[in-house]
């Protein structure tokens, strides 16, 4: 487990909690925990933020989406993308699994169970429609890099799983 | 180091990840499954995800205004340094899994040396590239398995993809100028210290997956060089059109 320390004024909190990834509408950003600090400098509001996957092609989204969302609210804003440390599924906050999971993606396991449930040794990722552990994975990629493709063979419905990253 | 030699060497792991990238990419809408499209695309992302880092950081050393844009676009073909595993075209299925998997397995053990290296920024690149590659190798070791221990004519064209590729593979391990210097300044990872455990990773996975391993006395080299194959114009001429027809242009 990843522990660094995460510095965001409690100023703009409020602001960057309203913008999302736009793949993932219903996650905050802050949930997501790609924004490692956020805090004043000259009155300037900088913001540092680090992407889920290195190709995450919402990077450049959420860098414009902040600068947008500060500046409605008055602020100046700069946004800088840092690798280190590298971003962890440990990282999405508790409010933000339930939001993947009420928005049918199922959140990510511990590293081990994830591993068995990709290798498909184990039945532990449960149906977001249906709660059945009966899921069968079909492809360790799915719709965007962060998650993988699986499906319910009681409800038959497919599903995304935002695979474990640590 | 200087800073020339240390853009060399960042160059000469950027550029497998960039026309890796380029060959995966053409698969998209193509891939024999959608599952597999997928797949192969989502895994041509990470790579450019992954040599944008690399290129940016080649910028910021770069004394002219360079952008990544340049390091991508506008070298000539003898500028590109990558080695020539990564440019052999798709042929078939098999194929473009065979030459995923032996470059996949190589890719895993650098990043995972790159960790101790002495720059910083080449150590943030390896920590966050090497999570995504750990799901590349699994991913392709997943279908060498599937194929060789799959039906006769799957178990025959993967055994022959394999053949045909191996001989780049000592390639991997070769050291241009700019990795010696790199090696020496504690940045470089010493390459001949993860080629056993290269060979001995590689040949679990066959074996399991039913195959022979090659035995090869002679292998082919010279990406590193800027000595390309005859597939490299090709994929540069796709790769680079846009910039080069229209000079500066952006998105
Ligand atoms: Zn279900």
């Amino acid at each position: 487990m990843i522990e660094e320390k995460v510095h965001i004024s409690e100023e703009l909190e409020p602001i960057l909690k309203q913008v999302s990834d736009p793949e993932i509408p219903v996650l905050s950003i802050i949930d997501l925990g790609v924004v490692r600090s956020a805090e004043f400098n000259n009155g300037i509001a900088e913001i540092k933020i680090t992407p889920t996957y290195s190709g995450c092609p919402a990077m450049d989204v959420i860098g414009d989406d902040i600068k947008a969302a500060l500046l409605e609210a008055g602020y100046k804003a700069k946004v800088d993308l840092i690798l280190s440390p590298a971003w962890s599924t440990d990282w999405i906050t508790e409010e933000g699994r339930q939001a993947l999971e009420d928005y049918g993606i199922a959140a990510p396991l511990e590293a081990s169970a994830d591993k068995k449930a990709l290798l498909g040794e184990t039945q532990v990722v449960k149906c977001t429609n249906c709660k059945s552990k009966n899921t069968q994975m079909v492809s360790q990629f799915g719709s965007t890099a962060c998650k993988a493709l699986f499906k319910c063979n009681d409800c038959q419905e497919p599903f995304d799983y935002f695979k474990c990253l640590i | 180091m200087n800073k020339d030699s240390l853009i060399k060497y960042i160059l000469g792991i950027a550029d497998n990840s960039l026309i890796l990238g380029q060959r995966l990419g053409e698969l998209t809408g193509h891939g024999p499954t959608l599952e597999v499209d997928i797949a192969m695309t989502n895994i041509s992302l990470d790579l450019f995800g992954q040599v944008r880092s690399y290129f940016q950081y080649a910028a910021q050393l770069s004394e002219d205004d360079k952008t990544e844009d340049d390091f991508a676009f506008l070298r000539t073909e003898r500028e590109y340094v990558n080695v020539l595993l990564v440019e052999q075209p798709n042929r078939d299925f098999g194929y473009t899994i065979a030459r995923q998997f032996l470059f996949d397995h190589f890719h895993f053990l650098l990043l995972n040396e790159m960790q101790n290296s002495k720059d910083e920024t080449l150590v943030a690149i390896a920590k966050k590239s090497l999570k995504e590659v750990s799901y590349h190798r699994r991913f392709s070791s997943d279908w060498v398995k599937r194929l060789g221990d799959g039906t006769e004519e799957s178990k025959r064209k993967i055994q022959l993809a394999i053949n045909d590729l191996w001989r780049f593979t000592e390639e991997l391990f070769q050291k241009t100028e700019a990795d010696l210097e790199a090696i020496k300044a504690g940045i470089g990872v010493e390459t001949d210290k993860i080629k056993g455990k290269y060979l001995e990773n590689v040949s679990a996975v066959l074996e399991e997956a039913t195959l022979q391993k090659p035995k090869l006395e002679f292998f082919q080299e010279g990406g590193k060089k800027g000595i390309h194959s005859e597939h490299m114009g090709y994929l540069l001429s796709d790769m680079q059109y846009m910039q080069r027809t229209y000079p500066g242009m952006k998105w």
